[in-house]
């Protein structure tokens, strides 16, 4: 019933409401602070006002403001024609947006987390993906498909599975991985500019956490490269590679290892597809040790295709094995003590940078 | 069981040779003419949550010869693929059209270039009426440069976008989730024009179509859902695929019509109030009983789910092309030796452009990297060996 009557209200004005972020817009000298929740609204608020193709579409995003309030006030800033409600159909609305960015707009698709993403895959990967190869670029399909990704807290099998290993497997996507606010800000712009479809895996755990924003990130037109990893912390002793939820586990693991007089490099890879090699070879050119670490199953996963790549483009360059810390190979349990078992823990990344740099023996594998 | 029109096929055929209009005595130069001429459908539409469209078709000599030449040339290009593909020309998948013509024909006189079409594999003759040259349709089919996808795409992956053709889809009933999405933009853009999303009775079952016709209805889509019932989902009947087989009645609140997919007539009229509804009341629902002569692909012989007197007798009775022959011979608006003429010129132009097909080259190896994003940010891509070849994308 509410949503008739308002629906009747936001017919006719479109309000220009500041979002709640405005407040850190004073450019003062002194350090600002933004969550991973407001940078992502921003950026949606900021280039929905840039281009009027832009439009966004998913479960609860409207009156709803958000499952995860991302797209909070945005209904009410831009109405009901680009501020979507859908059904809880995937496949058809995933298919629906795909179809509008053959037309030439801008579709912002939110899966409600990327397990639900699998019921609209071939969209994503036939529809979307392939479609500029096979018309031979009659058919761009500027799409960005956005939502949490990977492990929340306790929500068991279903509903923690990280896909970027398998989206950034496919050619035609462009894949990306956010940890931070300025990422957050910086990649979900790129990624709406961008011509290709985009795969932006969020993490529901970083939604809430503050990270601090300089002038440059929160002006509108601040924008980051897309395919370009960033070293969050230089190091000359080993690489940690990471990414979204990893990194901040990394950047712990670097200053516990720190007190060892282990230095770590982390690297922050910000984009699964196309993936940085450059930027990693040439930090484990410097470090010569390498450690992945990645929240999916490790089976086929990130990790394996950096393995793969410092291998055949860094071998003798390699003076340990490299060392690869996922998620376990089981299904996400629900017990508290197993989940803490199945997810990379920040000890976990210490022990195997340890054991690259044969400060450890590593334990005979287990039956 | 599925063929139940064939008993009423005579009073069709004596419908045909009673022309309602006063025929001309005198001859009018034929390509031209534009004189309003009134004929009644095969059959009357049957709806469902609306009004049926009159049976009575308004057309013109101009229109019927271009009907005729159109499907002609239709037919023939598809034959002359059938024998490229035996000749290992064309390789992969092949879906021939032949025996639907009339649809293709019939929708793209009701609608404009605006408008936007978009079906599955079948796709040829859909190409060709949006505006595609035979040249583009074989040199693609052979996967040479001047193919339409310019030999990327292959028989299932013809585009036109310049002419809002979209595809030419391998994924069974993708396209109408996709053709819904069409509509929402040309209802975003306040475009006035809307969607033809076609798919295939095997198609019909499909869950996402009904997700996509959910979201039209709900949000008022100019989206037209077009079944091209040929009554045959690859080798598998309708009545052993679907419990209801009536399609046209399946959008439960959505309207639909049941057209005579041979009957072009039919189909330009059923495409015009479609389009009409659609523009004020959203998605719609057309069904097109036609038939298809070939197996479901090139590898299917299409006897054994279906016998030889059916496809035989679909032919005598039913042929969209023999059905426009009739009404031009019927209304005196072209001669026997005219038609045969028309066909002899289509014959030639198919051949001509088979030889220049031939011509063109394949695409050359760098190519196997272009297009695989529009913007490629200088990211790399390999080859098999990629020690051996890799390429930066532009």
């Amino acid at each position: 019933m509410l949503g008739v009557v308002r629906k009747k209200m936001l017919g006719q004005s479109l309000l220009k409401i500041r979002p709640a972020v405005s407040v850190l817009r004073s450019y003062s000298s002194s350090a600002k602070h933004m969550t991973v929740r407001d940078a992502l609204n921003s950026a949606l608020d900021e280039e929905m006002s840039a281009d009027q193709k832009v439009f966004l579409m998913g479960e609860e995003v409207g009156e709803y403001q958000g499952a995860y309030k991302i797209s909070k006030g945005l209904l009410e800033k831009y109405g009901p024609e680009r501020v979507l409600d859908t059904p809880i159909t995937e496949a058809g609305f995933a298919g629906i947006a795909v179809g509008a960015a053959y037309h030439g707009l801008k579709p912002v698709v939110e899966f409600m987390t990327f397990n639900f993403s699998m019921q609209a895959i071939d969209h994503i990967i036939n529809s979307a993906a392939k479609s500029n190869y096979m018309s031979a670029g009659q058919m761009s399909v500027p799409i960005v498909f956005r939502g949490p990704n990977g492990a929340a807290a306790g929500v068991g099998a279903q509903h923690s599975q990280c896909y970027a290993a398998w989206y950034a497997s496919c050619p035609g996507l462009k894949v990306l991985t956010p940890y931070s606010s300025e990422d957050a800000r910086g990649l979900l712009k790129a990624a709406i500019r961008d011509p290709d479809p985009v795969v932006f895996l969020e993490n529901e755990l970083l939604y809430g956490e503050s990270f601090s924003v300089s002038d440059e990130v929160l002006d509108s037109s601040f924008c980051l490269p897309i395919g370009k990893a960033k070293i969050e912390r230089v190091g000359r002793d080993v690489t940690i590679t990471a990414f979204s939820k990893m990194v901040g586990h990394a950047l712990k693991a670097a200053e516990i290892l720190e007190k060892d007089g282990i230095d770590a490099e982390v690297i922050n890879l910000r984009s699964i597809r196309p993936l940085d090699r450059s930027t990693i070879n040439a930090s484990v050119r410097k470090t010569n040790r390498l450690i992945t670490a990645e929240e999916g199953f490790p089976q086929h996963g990130v990790g394996a295709e950096i393995c793969a790549s410092v291998v055949e483009e860094s071998f003798a360059y390699l003076d340990a094995p490299v060392e690869r810390i996922a998620g376990a190979d089981v299904p996400m349990p629900y017990a508290a003590n197993l989940e803490r078992l199945a997810v990379p823990q920040v000890e976990d990344i210490v022990r195997a940078a340890k054991r690259a740099c044969y400060r450890s023996v590593p334990l005979a594998a287990a039956a | 069981m599925a063929l139940s029109y064939l008993r009423s096929s005579s009073s069709r055929s004596a419908n045909l040779l009673r022309p309602l209009s006063s025929a001309a005595s005198l001859r009018r130069p034929i390509s031209t003419d534009t004189t309003p001429i009134t004929i009644e459908t095969s059959v009357p539409f049957t709806s469902h949550q609306c009004e049926a469209p009159s049976r009575s078709v308004e057309t013109n000599p101009s229109e019927l010869l271009t009907f005729f030449r159109d499907m002609a040339l239709m037919r023939r290009m598809e034959i002359a693929a059938d024998s490229l593909y035996k000749a290992k020309l064309i390789r992969g998948f092949c879906h021939l059209y032949d025996g639907q013509e009339a649809v293709a024909v019939g929708m793209e006189a009701a609608i404009t270039k605006k408008d936007c079409i978009i079906t599955a594999y079948r796709d040829h003759c859909t190409f060709v009426g949006r505006g595609g040259t035979l040249l583009e349709v074989f040199a693609e089919l052979m996967g040479r440069q001047a193919g339409c996808s310019k030999g990327k795409g292959g028989s299932m992956h013809f585009y036109k976008k310049d002419s809002n053709f979209y595809g030419g889809h391998g994924i069974v009933g993708a396209q109408v989730p996709l053709g819904c999405g069409l509509a929402f933009a040309q209802k975003y853009s306040k475009d006035e024009s809307v969607t033809f999303a076609l798919y295939g009775d095997g198609a019909a079952n499909q869950g996402q179509l009904f997700e996509a016709l959910n979201i039209s209805a709900l949000w008022d889509l100019p989206a037209i859902l077009v079944c091209e019932n040929n009554h045959y989902g690859m080798g598998t009947a309708e009545w052993r695929a679907a419990k209801s087989p009536a399609y046209y009645k399946r959008g439960d609140y959505v309207p639909g019509l049941k057209v005579d997919g041979m009957d072009a007539l039919a189909v330009k009229q059923a495409c015009k109030f479609a389009k009409e509804h659609a523009l004020k009341n959203g998605p719609i629902i057309l069904e097109m009983d036609t038939y298809r002569y070939h197996g479901h692909s090139m590898s299917d012989p299409g006897s054994t789910y279906r016998t030889r007197d059916e496809i035989s007798g679909v032919r005598q009775e039913r042929d969209p092309i023999e059905r426009v022959r009739k009404l031009i011979l019927s209304h005196d608006l072209a001669t026997e030796k005219e038609l045969k003429d028309i066909e002899k010129e289509v014959r030639k132009e198919v051949d001509d452009a088979i030889a220049q097909a031939k011509e063109s080259p394949m695409p050359e190896p760098s190519e196997l990297f272009s297009n695989v994003y529009a913007k490629g940010l200088g990211a790399e891509s390999f080859g098999a060996d990629r020690k051996e070849l890799r390429a930066t994308l532009a």
